[in-house]
Formats: C-alpha cells, sequence, structure tokens
C-alpha cells in the first residue's frame, strides 16, 4: 500500500526490507530518525553510540559476524568516525555494512556545511544519493548488494530536504539473505602495513569494477528530453543537458519537467565516465546542478569533452538551492510575493521555558567569565540576554579547547574561563578533554551540564541515563566517579534551577589551584517524566517594573503594560525568575 | 498542477498533526504528495515552516517565495514573516494569538502593531481567528492545529467525511471527539 514516509522513515523501512540485523548510530540532525524508525522493528537490534567512530566500528564488528549492519550520523559525525572509515576501505566487509550520513545545506541545525562526498572519494568507498523517499527505501537495499558484491562498506548519504520530506512509496516485504560465516582471514582483516600494503590495490581496482557497474546497472539514469519547451540558455532544448542528483535534482524536474534532458545520478562516488560522455554526445552545453561543492563538476571537467561545462559559475557554493534558485541560475523570471513594510522582528530558536541549563548561564553571564560551549541546546546559552558563551567549534572541543586557552595564558585566564559541555556530548568526546586536564594538569574548571537526554536531537538516551534505546533499563556511566578515576579531585553537583548556588560554585572552584568539575545536574524539562509545578504569576502590585527577571531570557516572561507578565501555558514554575525579584512579585 | 500550502508558527505549537491532517486527506484523495518539515535546533521556539505540496505529480519538497496558494499560521507575526512567499491570489488563514519572540521580550525590538490590517492594507487575503479561544472552547487548547485545519478546509474542495477520516487515523481515540468539535469550530459549522 502506497504511504507518505519521511525520507529518514523510508530508509529505516529499507534497511528493513534488506534484512538489516543490527544499528549502531549516534544522535545528530537530519539523520536521527533513520535509527528511531529502525528501532520500531523488532527484527533490527538499534543502540545509541556514544559516538560515531564507536558506532562504525560497532556495525563493522557486526558485519563481520555475518549480519547486515548499519550506522547512521550526520556529516559532522562522519568526521568523528573517518578513521575506521577510511580502513575499512580496505579490510572490506564480511556481511553488508551500510554508513548511513546526512549533509545539512543551508545549516538548519549544524555548524557547518561540509559536503560528504569528499570522504567517499578520499575514503575510496562508494557513496549512494537518494533524492526522495522511494530511492531512500529502494538505495537501501541496493547499498547493501553493493557491499557484499564488491566487498566494501557503502556510504548512503542523505541530506536535509530528503531525509526531513515526506513522500510516498510502497514498502516491500522482508528478505533477510543466509547469514555469512565469519572466517579467519588475517590477511584481510588485520591491518598491520604488510597486509595493507597487499589490500591498497585491491581497493584501486575495486573503484574501477564500481565504476563500470555504475555505467549499466541503472543506478544512474538518462532521462530524456521529451518536449521541447523554448530555449534553454539561448539554445534549442535539445542541446542543453543537465546532470544532478539528490534533491537538486527534484528542482530541476520542478523548472523544466520533461524539457530538458537530465542525467540523473544515484552513485556519486564513483562517477560513471563513460555514460557522461555519452551523454554529452551532441549537447553545446552541460550544466551541473549540485548543492555544496563542485564535486561532480570537478570530476566532468576532467573528461575532455568538447560541450561548454557549467556549475559553479551559475549556481552558489553556500546554502541549499531551490526552485526559484535553479530557474533564476537559468534566467527565468521568478515571481514572489509581497514584503510588508513593517518590520518583521526575527525569531530566533531559544532555550525553552524551565530549561535547566538557563540557571548556571545567568551566574556565568553575572560572573563575566570566558565560557568554552559545546555542541547541543546549551549553544543557545550564547544568545542574548545570557550571551554566556565565547566559543563553540564541535563536539566535545570546550574541555580541551579551555585546557590549551589556561595552558598558554596561565593564571589570568585559569581564575576567569569556564568549559561547558552537555552529558551526551560529554560521553561523545568531552571524556578525552578532560583526560588531558588531569594528566597535563591546567588548572581548569569545567562544567557538565547534565539534563540526563540528549536535548537538541529529540531526547535520545545515552550512556549516563541509565536507560538504552528502546527506554529499558540499561547500565549507567557514573559521571562523578568517572571524573575521579581520571585524576580529578574535586567533583561537585550543583541544582541548575539554583542560581546562587551555582554562582557560588563556580566562583569557588575558579579560585582554588586544582582542576574541578561542576555537574550542573536538572532534567531536561521537556522529559515526560519531569515533574512541573504550576506556573508562576505575578503580583502586579509588588512588580515594580525594574526589567530584572527579562535578564534570564525565558520565554514565558514579556512586559505588558510595564508590567512583568508570565504565560502560563509556557511555565513550568521553576522559579529561576523568583531568585530575580528583588520584591517578591514573583 | 500543483497547489502550495505553507504552515507556519512557533517551534512547539503542533503543525506536526495539522501537516499530517492535511497529507493524510490529500493522499487518500489520491494526489501526489509531498511534506516538508524542520526538525532541530529551530525547533527550540523558532520560526518554524512546513510546505505541503500537491498535484498530479511533485518533485521540490518545498515551497518557494510567490508559490503558496495557502499560508496557515499558529501565531500572527510568522504569518506577516512569510508573506513573500505568497501567491498573488493566495490566501492567509492565522491565528491571532501574539507570542514575542526573544528581541521583543528582551526590548530589542517592537512586536508590530495590527498586523492583520497591514496584511490587507498590503491586498493580501488574510482570513484571522481566535483559535486559541476556539481550541478551549473544544476542550483542550492543543487543538490550535485542527481548529486551522477546519478553517483551510473551507476554502479546499474536500468533503468534511474526509477530514474527520484523516483526523480518526491521526488522533488518539481518547481525544478523537474534541479534535472533531475543533475542526467544526475551526469551519464555523458548530
Amino acid at each position: 500500500m502506497k504511504q507518505l514516509m519521511l525520507g529518514n522513515a523510508a530508509a529505516a523501512r529499507g534497511l528493513f526490507e534488506a534484512g538489516c540485523e543490527f544499528i549502531s548510530s549516534y544522535p545528530g540532525t537530519p539523520s536521527t530518525e533513520i535509527t528511531e524508525e529502525a528501532a520500531r522493528f523488532k527484527e533490527i537490534y538499534c543502540e545509541w553510540a556514544p559516538n560515531e567512530k564507536v558506532a562504525m566500528e560497532s556495525a563493522f564488528g557486526a558485519c563481520l559476524a555475518g549480519r547486515r549492519a548499519f550506522c547512521g550520523m550526520k556529516h559532522v559525525g562522519l568526521n568523528v568516525a573517518a578513521d575506521p572509515l577510511y580502513t575499512m576501505s580496505y579490510t572490506g566487509v564480511n556481511a553488508g555494512l551500510v554508513i548511513g550520513v546526512a549533509d545539512d545545506p543551508g545549516m538548519h541545525s549544524s555548524q557547518n556545511e561540509q559536503d560528504s562526498r569528499h570522504h567517499a572519494i578520499a575514503s575510496k568507498v562508494p557513496m549512494l544519493e537518494p533524492s526522495d523517499a522511494d530511492e531512500a527505501r529502494k538505495f537501501a537495499a541496493m547499498a547493501f548488494e553493493i557491499s557484499e558484491k564488491f566487498d566494501t562498506p557503502v556510504l548512503y548519504k542523505m541530506c536535509t530536504r530528503v531525509a526531513h520530506s515526506q513522500s510516498i512509496t510502497e514498502p516491500a516485504d522482508r528478505v533477510v539473505p543466509e547469514h555469512k560465516a565469519y572466517e579467519k582471514t588475517i590477511s584481510k582483516y588485520v591491518m598491520a602495513p604488510a597486509n595493507a600494503i597487499k589490500r591498497h590495490p585491491f581497493v584501486e581496482q575495486r573503484m574501477k569494477d564500481l565504476e563500470k557497474w555504475s555505467e549499466t546497472s541503472g543506478v544512474n539514469r538518462i532521462e530524456p528530453l521529451k518536449q521541447v519547451q523554448g530555449d534553454i540558455l539561448g539554445l534549442p532544448g535539445n542541446k542543453v543537458g543537465i546532470i544532478t542528483s539528490s534533491t537538486s535534482y527534484q528542482y530541476v524536474k520542478e523548472v523544466f519537467g520533461d524539457s530538458v534532458s537530465i542525467l540523473k545520478l544515484g552513485m556519486v562516488n564513483p562517477l560513471p565516465g563513460d555514460m557522461i560522455k555519452k551523454f554529452a554526445e551532441g549537447l553545446e552545453k552541460l550544466i551541473v546542478v549540485e548543492e555544496l561543492d563542485p564535486i561532480i563538476e570537478t570530476f566532468v571537467r576532467g573528461l575532455g569533452l568538447k560541450c561548454e561545462i557549467h556549475g559553479k559559475d551559475m549556481f552558489p557554493i553556500c546554502g541549499e538551492f531551490s526552485q526559484n534558485l535553479v530557474a533564476a541560475a537559468f534566467g527565468k523570471d521568478v515571481h514572489t510575493g509581497k514584503k510588508l513594510d513593517t518590520a518583521i522582528p526575527v525569531r530566533p530558536p531559544i532555550m525553552c521555558a524551565g530549561c535547566p541549563h538557563r540557571g548556571m548561564f545567568y551566574a556565568l553571564n553575572k560572573l563575566k567569565v570566558t565560557v568554552f560551549g559545546d555542541i547541543g541546546c546549551y549553544t543557545l546559552g550564547s544568545v542574548a540576554p545570557l550571551s554566556a558563551m565565547d566559543v563553540t567549534l564541535c563536539m566535545g572541543a570546550s574541555f580541551s579547547g579551555l585546557h590549551g586557552w589556561n595552558k598558554a595564558g596561565g593564571a589570568d585566564n585559569e581564575k576567569k574561563s569556564v568549559a561547558v559541555i552537555g552529558d551526551s556530548t560529554f560521553m561523545h568526546s568531552g571524556m578525552t578533554g578532560l583526560a588531558t586536564i588531569a594528566y597535563n594538569q591546567s588548572n581548569s574548571t569545567v562544567i557538565v551540564l547534565d539534563n540526563s537526554i540528549t536535548g537538541m536531537t529529540g531526547h535520545q538516551q545515552n550512556p549516563t541515563t541509565g536507560k538504552n534505546l528502546y527506554g529499558a533499563p540499561a547500565g549507567r556511566v557514573d559521571l562523578e566517579a568517572l571524573a575521579r578515576a581520571m585524576g580529578i579531585n574535586r567533583v561537585r553537583v550543583v541544582d541548575p534551577y539554583n542560581i546562587a548556588e551555582c554562582e557560588a560554585a563556580v566562583k569557588e572552584e575558579l579560585e582554588v589551584s586544582e582542576p574541578s568539575l561542576i555537574i550542573s545536574r536538572r532534567p531536561c524539562a521537556l522529559l515526560k517524566e519531569v515533574k512541573h509545578n504550576p506556573p508562576l504569576v505575578v503580583d502586579q502590585d509588588k512588580c515594580k517594573s525594574c526589567k530584572m527577571c527579562m535578564k534570564i531570557g525565558c520565554p514565558a516572561i514579556s512586559m505588558k503594560g510595564g508590567k512583568a507578565k508570565i504565560d502560563p501555558t509556557l511555565c513550568v514554575g521553576c522559579g529561576v525568575c523568583s531568585q530575580m525579584c528583588k520584591f517578591g512579585a514573583l | 498542477m500543483v497547489k502550495n500550502i505553507m504552515i507556519v508558527g512557533v517551534g512547539g505549537q503542533g503543525a506536526l498533526l495539522a501537516s499530517k491532517t492535511l497529507g493524510q486527506v490529500l493522499l487518500d484523495a489520491g494526489f501526489d504528495v509531498k511534506v516538508s518539515e524542520v526538525h532541530g535546533m529551530s525547533q527550540r521556539g523558532g520560526s518554524v515552516v512546513t510546505y505541503v505540496r500537491y498535484g498530479d505529480k511533485v518533485y521540490s519538497p518545498i515551497v518557494d517565495k510567490g508559490e503558496a496558494d495557502f499560508i496557515v499560521s499558529f501565531e500572527l507575526l510568522e504569518a506577516a514573516r512569510y508573506t513573500e512567499f505568497l501567491k498573488a491570489d493566495g490566501q492567509i488563514v492565522v491565528n491571532t494569538q501574539k507570542i514575542d519572540p526573544m528581541p521583543v521580550i528582551t526590548g530589542a525590538a517592537e512586536y508590530p502593531e495590527d498586523l492583520v490590517g497591514t496584511m490587507t492594507k498590503a491586498g493580501i487575503k488574510v482570513d484571522a481567528l481566535d483559535c486559541l479561544t476556539l481550541a478551549e472552547q473544544a476542550g483542550t487548547a492543543k487543538s490550535v492545529n485542527i481548529v486551522l485545519m477546519g478553517r483551510l478546509s473551507k476554502y479546499m474542495d474536500f468533503p468534511v467525511d474526509a477530514w474527520m477520516a484523516a483526523i480518526e487515523k491521526l488522533v488518539k481515540p481518547q481525544f478523537l471527539e474534541m479534535n472533531k468539535k475543533a475542526f467544526m469550530l475551526g469551519r464555523g459549522e458548530e
């Protein structure tokens, strides 16, 4: 039966249909739902790993055990997992191994806009790229077939507009291939130099074989021009061809329908040289429409074609595309609607009412310390009025960044700087930063903002929460014991709903002459099991309109008629604002 | 011919059920449908947009500027933010609820006065209604999304039964009656 399905749900469905039995992932927008949706199938074992490297290595182990395996991550997660990826390219697989990676053109929820196709090229691993939910489902099965046929891990690339768009697909039945027996093969799986030297030529030959396969397998297809509709770029329609993939293909089709020939790529590494040459025959202009970097374009330019080639001279490298952007690039008129003359204030994302991070960030703002931040909901601590963050780089960079800042700057920095990281991000890659602080002895004050969940990606469990992906009881990493075992002697826990306690703790730990860890502990206010207090009410007589309560940046508080007002539908009664009010109005 | 609907609002207002309901109605009517959502960071109280497109064949998953036949907005300022996306003869359906964005809360900006008037004067068709009151009348403030779908349904050519069938598929039995009532209140037929 036809269903409207989210791209990521269709990817999960495809993994299910292909007989995948093991998934280990780290959550990251826009990839998270692949694993969450796959976990609905009882036939697939799913888990959250502490980070993407661990996820990928676990999936590798599972494929050696003869079961089709998958790991999922966002684009920047693939950087973390690049180490196993580049050498798994050499070892190859036993049962199929597919690596899901989701790019985020336009940076809807990411710290950079990197193009993960570079990793596919550099690691010499094939990469499939679906353009809608139906392809997301079908390509998952194809990825496993390629993996086993060519003895390679396969990268399966999503992007925000494919991952988070629903389109129609028709699910098929699950077929589980026979488990592959493991055979001890030291020369293939032990990548010591002597063995790796012999595997490298295999990798090079495999890429050639894959290119040949991609020319004829149907993964890439030519959609010939069916109807001429005027000139394109000053030429008759049959003299122009477009090469495209993923969501860019959808925008091209939206603009041109069947009035231009299109080479639609489903496999973006390796690229089909002969197919492109054939496609270019008789064309005067060949246009490559691809988001982010000119990867297909660069390849096409190296083929020695006779026609003119265009790409990033017509399209931007930065940001995501749309049908209007594509139409305008081809010189077509685009009509937009009416823009109002009135200034419309922006509405950036904000910390929720009752967010346990708020109290700690207010304390840090008040103390005017330099804050090394990290990746998570709490990155919003950088937004006004809290503005309590100086640096945010990548997952886990807060503790290690502070360590270098303190070592280089000495006591001047040590007494006035802290680092903050969430519980999940700490487990991901913050631990090693704490290790360098303990080992190399910088006098650093670091804070784990422990809200007992992975928040930003929509509430996933992690090794500190005591629950597994399914919400069932699981092992639990004890943060305090871990820090002590690493050699941090000063470990203390504070309640971020208590501003004075946070402030006092930070002040005190900055004063002492050894590393300290503060755990700012309070579960995310959006967690179902968290009980809320009744909403607060402003005593209009006591309110002196001083606006002190506005300094915590709570979305539930606003000024109405010169007095503070609390929105009862948003307020969860956390009481942080009451601590701001000197007049007892809250 | 592809028709385009944008559902806009503030993260956490319940746009997901609205787009699911609409998507289900369109799917049941035999259309090709694409629905594009926003997840992750922008959901945290930020401005959020869902695109719904339907027709014989839909390619792009997103609605671009100048393309929307309808903008359904959960909040007044958000309707005003996206007018550029509306077609010349497009229709806005907006909940008159106001939620201050952070720059207004901090005093860095002001919430514009009389946005319905401003939009109407600009020649934009606006249907404004207090969905929160209607939702509360239906039994839960959370049914603003279905109130809005009820109002949108008046402008579309699908029978009430088709909408009710979609709501039945998507809403838990214990909330069904409330949501059906919310839908009819939105239509102005309760």
